[in-house]
């Protein structure tokens, strides 16, 4: 497949080294401020360089990207709220050109999933977004396999950086703001850590899983409720004393920022669980579990985010287009 | 209050009241009063209810309590209280056996509840599910006894331990694990009653993931 990625942070930059290995082909790539395209195929070492030297990937304008000769374009500029721009506007672009979109935005499916649901009935493309929830995690494919239908719940851990912080606070018997620190200096938590320790990029995450459900078992478009932000439950993790961690390894527990999606309701929040169970995961680990009427409990934990990790998923995407 | 018993400050009708010693043998049949019926189909019989009531200290509540349930079909067949027992808001607890249909029964629990007396539990279950719930915020600042006894005031919980940390003194966020109680299927609503205490309060609470063995 010939790729045009879009957005050239961690997840595009990786896309675009690890295309070659999935035995795909980059023929444009944007960034901000700037574009390369190559029909025959950029040079993916030298991009790469580039970006890094001079923070530009190419001569050419952002939108050149989107007007070439692609296959499928990969959407990977940061994720917005609200209209879930630029995202939903490339998105649109390629599926009004009848070209296949993969997503590694959230914006579009989280909070206008109808929109591009409606994009993609009028268009012989379509649109995957497995790197949205879990990174690593083969999340969505799984759903579709059992069947969105034959789903009862999903839940998880789908946040790595608050999932740090938790783990750290019942480990070492710290405060949040020691660890938030700590995890900031080792780059697991950003300067800016609202979106992680606050719920929304794991509200963001069950938002588009209830979508995957509540479209996936609906009968039309117009029948199946949408999801946005707005609809989720959220509470995070920043006002968490070390005594409440410590109280709850006193009685074998331990908190854990869960998600929860049933295509019905959205809900993150602190949870007790069990210490050694299952959807205790460690560090920046996260874990799905998938609740299916007929096939029992399915869980799947690893990697939820990462360069080489989310690009392994969108990668996994396009293959699924072939 | 350990003082009169109710019957006597009450002047309930001896014949309608029989304070006896069967409550044990009247509770059995009651778990399974909505259960299948052996010749299936058949509207089931009358069978043995008990109530558990919280009634104010106060003359006549005990008659007021009783009447919603014979004016309801109810037969009576046994009170019991607990001298010298209060529950945590200083109110009185009664269990009123009674017969009644299933239909009758849950006409009875409504007109109590109506009648403005506090029904605690009805039927015959026990606390079934424990819950293991951290609350955290200005526990302390805000009243911990008042806050515990709230939960135990609602009708689904009750609340069987506390473990309280607050390490930065009294003025400051502290931590408290609470052991509550519920009624088997009451589980959701404990839950929304502890919320609705700690939100009206500002105090976080960390639920557990119930329903999952995970
Ligand atoms: N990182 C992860 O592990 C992970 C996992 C799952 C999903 N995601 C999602 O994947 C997306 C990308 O993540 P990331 O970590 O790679 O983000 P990032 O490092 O912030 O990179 C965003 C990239 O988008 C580019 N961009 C911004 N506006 C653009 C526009 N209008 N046109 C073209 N390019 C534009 C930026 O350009 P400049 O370089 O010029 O600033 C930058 O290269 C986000 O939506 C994120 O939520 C990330």
């Amino acid at each position: 497949m010939k790729l045009a990625v879009v957005g050239a942070g961690a997840v595009g930059r990786s896309v675009v080294e690890l295309a070659g290995e999935y035995g795909h082909e980059v023929v444009a790539v944007a960034d901000s401020q700037s574009a390369i395209v190559e029909p025959e195929g950029v040079d993916a070492e030298a991009v790469l360089t580039r970006k890094a030297e001079i923070g530009v990937v190419g001569d050419d304008d952002p939108d050149d990207a989107l007007a070439a000769d692609y296959d499928v374009l990969v959407e990977a500029t940061p994720t917005t709220l609200g209209d879930a721009e630029p995202g939903f506007t490339h998105l649109k672009a390629a599926l009004e050109r009848d070209r296949h979109v993969v997503l590694a935005n959230k914006g579009p499916v989280a909070e206008r999933f109808g929109d591009v649901r409606a994009l993609e009935a009028d268009s012989a493309g379509d649109v995957r977004f497995e790197a949205t929830v879990g990174g690593a995690i083969p999340a969505i494919s799984t759903v579709e396999d059992v069947e969105p239908g034959h789903v009862t719940a999903i839940r998880g851990v789908l946040n790595g950086t608050a999932n740090f912080i938790l783990t750290r606070m019942a480990a070492e018997g710290l405060d949040y703001d020691h660890v938030l620190a700590e995890a900031q200096d080792l780059g697991v938590a950003e300067a800016d850590p609202s979106f992680d320790v606050e719920g929304t990029d794991a509200a963001l995450k069950c938002v588009i899983l209830s979508n995957v459900l509540s479209f996936g078992a609906a009968d039309d478009l117009e029948s199946a409720r949408e999801f946005t932000l707005a609809d989720a439950e959220v509470a995070g993790i920043r006002d968490i004393p070390g005594s409440a961690l410590r109280l709850a390894a006193e009685d074998g527990r331990t908190v854990r920022l869960i998600g929860e999606a049933t295509g019905e309701t959205v809900r993150v929040a602190p949870r007790l669980i069990p210490e050694n169970g299952t959807l205790a995961v460690n560090g920046t680990q996260n874990i799905v579990q998938i609740e299916t009427t007929h096939a029992g409990r399915l869980n799947i934990s690893g990697r939820g985010a990462g360069g080489p990790e989310t690009a392994s998923a969108v990668l996994g995407d396009v293959g699924r287009l072939e | 209050m350990s003082g009169p018993e109710f019957e006597g400050t009450d002047g309930v009708d001896p014949d309608l009241v029989s304070e006896g010693d069967d409550r044990g043998g009247s509770r059995e049949g009651d778990g399974n009063a909505d259960g299948p019926s052996p010749d299936g189909g058949h509207s089931p019989g009358p069978s043995t209810h008990t109530v558990r009531l919280e009634l104010v200290d106060e003359p006549g509540q005990l008659l007021a309590a009783l009447q919603p349930i014979a004016n309801n079909g109810g037969n009576l067949l046994s009170i019991y209280h607990e001298r010298g027992n209060k529950t945590p808001r200083g109110r009185i607890p009664v269990e009123v056996d009674f017969e009644a249909t299933e239909e009758r029964f849950d006409g009875i629990v409504e007109a109590l509840r109506e009648a403005g007396v506090n029904v605690m539990q009805a039927g015959t279950e026990e606390y079934a599910e424990e819950l293991t719930i951290v609350v955290f915020g200005h526990l302390i600042d805000t009243d911990l006894s008042d806050t515990l006894r709230r939960i135990e005031g609602c009708a689904s919980a009750s609340v069987a331990d506390v473990s309280l940390a607050a390490p930065q003194g009294t003025e400051d966020v502290s931590s408290a694990r609470l052991r509550v109680e519920a009624r088997a299927g009451e589980t959701t609503d404990a839950l929304a009653a502890v919320r609705s205490i700690a939100e009206e309060k500002g105090l976080r609470v960390v639920e557990p993931l119930t329903g999952v063995e995970a």
